[in-house]
């Protein structure tokens, strides 16, 4: 076992200590261009976790991955995952997406013309999407991995 | 010009958006605990199943074809709200007016390119929400309710559907439109317009005002200037239909402070209550909504709204303010100055129809018994000895909120412990 070199770690800032629990619909505002944020006042302030993962409220969903056919994209067993429906499902995108009828994490990608789902594990073949029922849910932006040890 | 949005089977498409096996399906969510249908899914329609027809009664094959969902009241506040937050992207003023339908307003936007607009918009809710809606765009709320009734019934509108108030088009549409159909349009209203032979919406709409105004009420007048495409109508003075109530009021001052906003609700709560007993309604849940003012450009915009289920479908104001002040809790920010907030109950039923509960216990029944004869007694002084003459200072304390609802899905969007699981392998 070693040492993570301290050099290798930034401090960043501190995180927000607010008394009051953060939910997921809770970021309901809207900000128009061309005017001064609010949040501008609060850049030298707390860092609030949720606002770094959460970019448009309205279309942010947590889902919680099942498996471990992603772990080569840090995506394990009971992992919360972070994902944006407005976001366009890019090929090398993780998505979430509905084949037959069941929501499944995979990567997106396009392999001789055809467009197909890649597990991040050599185990498992491609997923050619030509002949199923699929539609795209959402991009995956995130993933929170809780370490061994880690309070639930 | 105005845009009425609102979800195809709102429920149904919730439920539908975080669980992809129920498409296609005929699926029907229920009322909580008296197992009535209060959504249906166009399959479940097409089985001949109709909205409100209790569980109890629907054949075997149809309930071994069906599935059936109890009503899940978190996930339905949750899309709503999403909705309406894609919504206010597309334009500053929007107005909640159930929890499925809002009107949108477009003055000052060019008219050449409000189709365009309002495709991008539908596109967008279906994107971020998963839920299809429908757009009915007019110069008036009355025809935008209409417009909005048309992309339902033609697909080849593709969802977004604009009617002129003085097009060919309108004028075959009103002509052949019953008058009973018109939002806004109360049943007796109807009856007698039709005895003095204004049977058409048309008919309705070449009537001389000042004489609607006074053989039936301001009300209808405007809705005939609504028709000839002037708008007229306030929501807020608009008739409501018997599936909702909704008292909302722009307060006279902006306010940051949560005790205004406690006071107004509970005001709002009240009344809501009061019409939901004259018109002999119970209600299933209470949505309450808060937001500032999008005509203000120096200020910071916020617009939540919240939806609380009631234990059981009723019409009792210590319980409606109880759901009422739990729900505003829930979306009340500081630092904002608000300029409205309002309360809607939502999927009422007949006082009358209501089912007993299998698990309804006798306890139940005299509590509500004494609950109905307390809020007899408090209508009976407040018409007799004027509005307010005794209220709610404070509402009991919440007791059993707990629901009973074993068909209900996972609170998606709500609770770390019901997210939506998506399987890598």
């Amino acid at each position: 076992m070693s040492l993570v070199p301290l050099s290798a770690l930034r401090i960043v800032g501190r995180t927000a200590t607010s008394p009051t629990p953060q939910y997921l619909p809770l970021l309901g505002c809207r900000v128009r261009a061309g005017f001064p944020s609010p949040a501008d006042d609060h850049l030298d302030g707390d860092l609030n976790l949720h606002e770094y993962v959460v970019r448009r409220p309205a279309s942010t969903y947590f889902v919680r991955a099942e498996g471990d056919s992603m772990q080569g994209d840090g995506i394990h067993d009971r992992d919360l995952l972070v994902v944006d429906r407005s976001l366009e499902p890019l090929p090398g995108r993780v998505i979430v997406i509905a084949v037959d009828g069941e929501l499944t994490v995979k990567r997106l990608a396009h392999q001789r013309g055809r467009t197909v789902l890649l597990a991040s594990n050599p185990r498992f073949a491609p997923i050619p999407l030509e002949g199923r029922e699929c539609h795209v849910w959402g991009v995956v932006t995130h993933v929170i991995h809780a370490l061994p040890g880690a309070p639930a | 010009m105005i845009a009425l949005v609102d979800g195809d089977s709102f429920y149904v498409s919730c439920e539908r958006a975080f669980d992809p096996h129920l498409e296609g399906l005929p699926v029907g969510v229920l009322s909580n605990n008296d197992g009535c249908v209060v959504a249906r899914s166009r399959e479940l329609k097409a089985l001949g199943v109709a909205m409100g027809a209790p569980l109890h009664q629907l054949p075997p094959a149809i309930r071994r074809q069906a599935v059936l969902l109890s009503s899940n009241y978190a996930l339905y506040g949750d899309v709503s709200r999403r909705m309406n937050q894609v919504l206010a992207e597309f334009s500053p003023a929007v107005e909640l007016y159930s929890i499925d339908e809002s009107f949108v307003h477009f003055s000052g936007f060019d008219p050449g390119a409000l189709e365009a607009h309002c495709q991008r918009l539908r596109e967008t809710v279906r994107r971020w929400t998963g839920i299809p809606a429908g757009v009915g765009l007019a110069p008036t709320r009355v025809l935008a309710k209409l417009a909005n009734r048309l992309t339902k019934r033609e697909p080849a509108y593709e969802g977004v559907c604009r009617l002129e108030a003085d097009s060919d088009a309108t004028r075959r549409l009103l002509e052949r439109l019953p008058v009973a159909e018109l939002w806004g349009v109360a049943r007796r209203t109807a009856e007698r317009l039709q005895l003095m032979g204004i049977e058409t919406a048309w008919q309705l709409r070449q009537a001389d005002p000042k004489w609607i105004r006074g053989a039936f009420s301001v009300v209808l007048e405007r809705i005939v200037w609504e028709l000839r495409g002037h708008p007229s109508i306030e929501l807020e003075n608009m008739l409501q239909p018997r599936q909702r109530i909704l008292v909302s009021r722009s307060f006279g001052r902006l306010s940051d402070a949560l005790a205004d906003l406690q006071a107004a609700t509970r005001q709002h709560a009240t009344r809501a209550a009061e019409k939901l007993r004259r018109q002999g309604s119970l209600a299933r849940a209470v949505l309450v909504f808060v937001r500032t003012n999008p005509h203000r450009l120096q200020d910071a915009q916020y617009a939540n709204s919240h939806v609380v289920a009631l234990p059981e479908p009723c019409n009792d104001t210590p319980t409606i303010l109880a759901a009422a002040r739990r729900a505003l809790a829930a979306i009340f920010l500081e630092g904002h100055r608000y300029q409205k907030c309002g309360v809607m109950l939502l999927d009422l039923v007949d006082a009358e129809r209501r089912q007993l509960s299998l698990l309804e216990e006798p306890a139940d029944a005299r509590r509500r018994d004494r609950s109905r004869r307390l809020m007899a007694a408090l209508d009976h002084l407040n018409r007799e000895m004027g509005r307010d003459t005794v209220r709610f200072g404070l509402p009991h304390q919440d007791n059993a909120w707990a629901l009973r609802c074993q068909r209900r899905t996972q609170r998606y969007t709500t609770c770390w412990k019901e997210l939506v699981t998506v399987k890598t392998g």
